[in-house]
């Protein structure tokens, strides 16, 4: 189910608890799992479960509560846009408009082509970097002008 | 990071100054070597850091030394170390910066406190937006190790502490120390009811001590330059040098380490003052859950734990939230309103309703659908919520609802006759743009 690169990245995070604390290490496996399938479908957590030993249900928990985990399909690149006080106050709102505008679709929609999804977002921890954004939860792109973000776009299409 | 502090210095840079080498030439590591070579007793080293009068970092203030002395040291068995680099707070991004620039003054804390308190084993819990700054911490984690500073027998003394990273994946919460540790054992992050507190059953039912990024990183200069050198830096009962992020409306947003008990003008001026020449209207001088303050009672304050409370507000994570006058206020509330609302885990009804509550109301008032008796309805939600649930989320929903209706009344109330902002549209449009320093 899991390629074996992914497998042996589980395996490291689980050396970092104690033995008999495996699943400790389910908000990673869940991450490289996410990284590796795009998103997280109902056979994708039962296997992190299994791999675990975990019952299935805790780990569904675990991928519902976590807002960065995608429970359904998401285009290729998707996009999330801090919108919090501190970010709205130089421009967060502005950018995530800008962005709609641009890709021709609301939060949480995802373009036809199927490569951009966009989503809005709570603090990052980066606010004096705004407008920022995440590019697939990973990737924080700071001072977001409309021509670094015409330029992003560009570059997600390549 | 314009000024000379004990943690960053505009000398750092991003790609290599993080690195261990860098970091001993900068006297990194000594106090470690110090208290191994010394083998210093664990009581002076809590005595140092109380006498430093340092206060936890993340928001409540707590005294250090004091919570360190709580974890019983002589406890058969496993204890464990916290590091909260969970920083979610809106207006906070110091922890991310502490991680990117100076990760192992960060390590070298956690190892000493784990000297100090008999921890066997630490996890530094980091916000998983900031998912490079966690693979450089691994990284940073990786070459402690490799120079004997992690791992079995420091340095070869006796004493052995393991140190990891645990990244969270979205959800505020988890910066609440007892959802924290619930995510540590890999489960969704719901507060514990406390008690127990964590020095008795922290992770896994182990005693544990949770420090934020800021606190630990504060150690090492404790114990290399003495406790009293700390607090002489701040002013008596407000130790030290505190890391400011400064957002909002300011010209050159930004964080700025600057000793407790400086003026909040000598900040504001640091951060380049207010954007485009405009008016200070309102800010919020601790995190989002901190009360809003009026700009002209902020020019009075200066910038620590003592003063910002009696101004009636807290220092809270040291987040400034600067508001200029073309900032609508019942849109700002209803922004983080929605936040609250959004991030509540749920668990208990007074906040997983109130905070719907209050959103819903808020958003009513901005967008023209106002009461009469909105504002007492705000009111009377806030003391229902407040008090009355496991974690503080409720309470720091309630606050910044209590302090924005105080301060700012008649723009409320101003909307709901009205039907329409104070600050005109364009006004506040123009005043939000992108902008970039
Ligand atoms: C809802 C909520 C969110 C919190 N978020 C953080 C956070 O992001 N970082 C942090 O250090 N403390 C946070 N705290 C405070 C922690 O519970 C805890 O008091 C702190 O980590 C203790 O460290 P200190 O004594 O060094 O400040 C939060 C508390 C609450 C109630
Ligand atoms: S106060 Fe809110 S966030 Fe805290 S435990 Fe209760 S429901 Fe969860
Ligand atoms: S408010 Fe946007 S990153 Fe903090």
């Amino acid at each position: 189910m899991l390629s074996p690169e992914s497998l042996k990245k589980i395996d490291r995070e689980i050396a970092k608890y104690p033995p008999d604390q495996k699943q400790s290490a389910s908000m990673s496996a869940l991450r490289i799992a996410q990284e590796e399938r795009g998103w997280l479908a109902n056979e994708t957590i039962e296997f992190v479960a299994e791999y675990l030993g975990m019952p299935a249900i805790a780990v569904y928990e675990v991928a519902s509560f976590y807002n960065m985990y995608d429970l359904a399909p998401v285009g290729a690149k998707k996009i999330v846009v801090c919108t919090n006080l501190p970010c709205a106050l130089s421009g967060g709102v502005h950018a995530a408009e800008y962005i709609k505008k641009k890709l021709g679709i609301d939060f949480n929609e995802t373009t036809a082509d199927g490569l951009f999804t966009l989503k809005e977002g709570e603090c990052m921890g980066a606010c004096g970097d705004a407008p920022v954004l995440l590019v697939n939860n990973h990737q924080m792109c700071s001072w977001m002008t409309e021509e670094k973000i015409d330029q992003l776009l560009a570059d997600l299409k390549k | 990071m314009t000024v000379q502090g004990i943690i960053l210095s505009p000398d750092l840079d991003d790609d290599r100054t993080w690195r261990i080498g860098d970091y001993v030439k900068r006297g990194g590591y000594d106090a470690l070597k110090k208290i191994i070579a010394d083998k210093m007793p664990a009581d002076q080293i809590i005595g140092e850091v109380k006498k430093s009068a340092l206060r936890g970092r993340g928001g409540a203030g707590f005294p250090t030394g004091l919570k360190w002395s709580f974890m019983p040291r002589a406890f058969p068995g496993a204890k464990y170390l916290a590091c909260n680099s969970d920083e979610g707070e809106p207006g906070t991004f110091k922890d991310r910066d502490i991680l990117r620039y100076n990760p192992h003054t960060v390590i070298e804390g956690m190892i000493i406190a784990g000297y100090a308190m008999g921890c066997e084993r630490g996890y530094n819990y980091i916000h998983g937006e900031i998912f490079e700054v966690y693979e450089r911490f691994e990284e940073a984690l990786q070459e402690a190790r490799d120079a004997g500073l992690l791992g079995k027998n420091i340095l070869g003394s006796d004493f052995s502490f393991e140190l990891y990273a645990h990244h969270g994946y979205g959800a505020y919460i988890c910066g609440e120390e007892t959802a924290l540790l619930e995510s540590i054992e890999g489960k969704k992050g719901q507060p514990r009811f406390k008690p127990p507190f964590p020095a008795s059953f922290g992770l896994y039912g182990k005693p544990t001590t949770i420090n934020n990024t800021e606190t630990f990183a504060s150690i090492p200069f404790i114990i290399r330059e003495g406790g009293d050198a700390f607090l002489a830096l701040g002013k008596p009962n407000n130790g030290g040098t505190k890391l400011f992020s400064v957002s909002g409306h300011v010209n050159r947003p930004g964080n700025f380490e600057i000793p407790l008990g400086t003026p909040f003008s000598t900040l504001l001026e640091m951060a380049g003052g207010v954007r485009g020449g405009r008016k200070l209207k309102a800010v919020i001088p601790g995190g989002s859950s901190a009360p809003v303050l009026p700009g002209s009672v902020m020019m009075d304050c200066t910038m620590d734990y003592d003063s910002i409370s009696k101004a009636g507000s807290m220092l809270g994570s040291g987040a400034v939230i600067v508001m200029d006058e073309s900032t609508c206020m019942v849109k700002a509330l209803e922004r983080l309103s929605y936040f609250y609302f959004e991030e509540s885990c749920g668990q208990c009804t007074p906040c997983r309703e109130g905070t719907g509550w209050l959103y819903r109301v808020v958003h009513r008032i901005e967008n023209g659908l106002g009461r009469p008796d909105d504002l007492d309805l705000l009111n009377s939600v806030t003391t229902n919520i407040m008090g009355r649930t496991i974690c503080a989320l409720g309470d720091a929903a309630s606050m910044p609802v209590q302090s924005f209706v105080k301060h700012f009344g008649e723009e409320f109330a101003f909307h709901i006759e009205h039907k329409k902002c104070l600050v005109p549209k364009d006004v506040q449009h123009e005043g939000s743009k992108i902008y970039v320093a």
